[in-house]
């Protein structure tokens, strides 16, 4: 299909789910649901008055430590899985568990241990984040092509070349999808962070406008995670291709 | 060059591999010039089936691989990949990633890269083998014209018999099961030679049904047969 037309398809079906949800958005109750047009005007007046910025702030600045924490632990560590087999059978048990834990559980125990301010936030988001990006490396580094090992092998290649020529840039994709998961993930542990810890960001906004039942205000923050959401992957991909422009082929944009 | 025939399955990629020093035989030894190899040699060279570029690289970068690897300076590598790249025929596709690539140009940069270390030894493992009819016959005029310009030692393994009456000047025969040698050969082409050529000419004509004749013979040629 041509971009024109897959553009048009994607700009009218948003403005007929907009103009639908404003039609009947109206004949409700407005305190059970809200509209378009009431959510812009909210939106305004949320940036008007720098409540939604600096919440926004909050929420950025714990989502962003964790993120880079969960980047600059999870790569060596999946690194070290991968290469060591001694690293790899003495921790593969607790990383699955880790893994397979829902999150949540473990909220109540890190604001034992790390209190209700920022760096307990931080560790609960790093902890949503760090296992996708930590297994995802080490597929990464096992899944390289044994043909290649062996073009490596056959040029009479040093260890630290093979990793820089074929083990990293071989993984790169894997760790970039696992940074993608994270940052699904990562806005998730962001908002149970901040309903569980002292309240702040822009789970703050949710939890307050909702108990006051300012239904459009509520969705403020909730269109506002969207959009980070989606800027964050859109983010991420872009970065891949750009790291990664061989990998154009997959996408068919080559 | 030596051509390495055999049915598949007799251990003609095996046996280049333990050349190359990727394998250590349960038994026996290669030596080459005296010395037992145990591991891959600067020396030799190897061009894969699967072509093996680096989907990361540049075709400049691929080329440049095996120099690198050595450590040469930076210039000497500039000039031998824009050499080696001209002499493949590939020159103008510098910037371009092994996807972009047909099939056949990917394997003229395995054989570039290849030949860009100059090993004193150069091993091809069924190169052409992947490549659709036309332009594995191309290549091998390539290979032909290649080495006649820039003559090397080359061990090369294929399935094909008038592949390997083609390029080779020797041909050793395999049994499948077990892999053993059956006879060597000597082909009595001249050179520089084209394929239409060797293909009508009458020597071509006897070897070629000799080997045929050799295959058949085989115990378990007959696919049916198989364990």
């Amino acid at each position: 299909m041509r971009p024109g037309r897959a553009l048009a398809i994607r700009v009218a079906s948003f403005v007929v789910v907009l103009v639908v949800w404003e039609l009947y958005g109206r004949s409700v109750n407005p305190i059970l649901f809200t509209y378009p047009s009431a959510i812009a005007a909210a939106f305004g007046e949320l940036v008007g008055n720098g409540e939604l910025p600096a919440y926004l702030g909050q929420s950025l600045q714990v989502l962003v430590y964790g993120l880079l924490l969960a980047i600059g632990a999870g790569i060596p560590a999946g690194v070290l899985i991968a290469r060591f087999r001694t690293v790899e059978l003495a921790t593969d048990v607790y990383v699955s568990a880790l893994y397979s834990t829902p999150m949540v559980a473990l909220v109540p125990l890190i604001v034992l241990w790390f209190g209700f301010k920022v760096p307990a936030k931080v560790v609960i988001v790093f902890l949503f984040m760090v296992f996708p990006v930590l297994i995802n490396t080490e597929q990464g580094v096992k899944n390289v092509d044994r043909g290649l090992l062996e073009v490596a092998r056959s040029f009479c290649s040093t260890e630290r070349r093979l990793w820089r020529d074929l083990i990293l840039p071989s993984a790169l994709p894997f760790i970039a999808a696992g940074v993608r998961l994270a940052i699904g993930r990562g806005l998730v542990g962001m908002v149970v962070a901040e309903f569980y810890t002292s309240i702040s960001g822009l789970g703050y906004m949710i939890v307050r406008y909702a108990n006051a039942f300012e239904t459009a205000k509520l969705f403020v923050p909730i269109v506002t995670l969207m959009v980070i959401g989606v800027l964050l992957l859109n983010g991420a991909r872009a970065l891949e291709l750009w790291l990664a422009p061989w990998q154009r082929r997959n996408s068919g944009e080559a | 060059m030596l051509c390495i025939l055999g049915p598949s399955g007799c251990g003609k990629t095996t046996l280049l591999r333990v050349l190359d020093g990727l394998i250590v035989p349960d038994d026996g030894e290669v030596t080459i010039d005296g010395r037992r190899v145990t591991d891959p040699r600067t020396d030799v060279a190897m061009v894969f089936q699967h072509f093996g570029l680096f989907p990361w690289k540049r075709l400049r970068q691929n080329i440049a691989y095996g120099l690198e690897l050595r450590g040469r300076p930076r210039a000497d590598i500039a000039r031998s990949v824009a050499h080696y790249t001209e002499l493949v025929g590939l020159g103008g596709f510098e910037q371009a990633y092994p996807f972009q690539l047909s099939g056949g140009m990917q394997q003229r940069a395995g054989l570039a890269r290849a030949l860009a270390v100059n090993p004193s030894i150069l091993l091809m493992d069924e190169p052409f083998g992947s490549l659709d009819a036309q332009t594995r016959e191309t290549l091998q005029e390539e290979l032909s014209r290649i080495l006649g310009r820039e003559p090397k030692t080359v061990i090369f393994v294929t399935h094909s018999i008038d592949e390997a009456i083609f390029l080779g000047d020797r041909i050793v025969v395999m049994s499948r099961r077990p892999g053993r040698i059956r006879e060597t050969l000597a082909v009595d082409l001249l050179r520089p030679r084209q394929l239409n050529d060797v293909r009508a000419d009458p020597n071509a004509i006897k070897l070629r049904a000799h080997i045929w004749d050799e295959l058949r013979r085989e115990p378990d040629a007959d696919p049916e047969r198989r364990p």
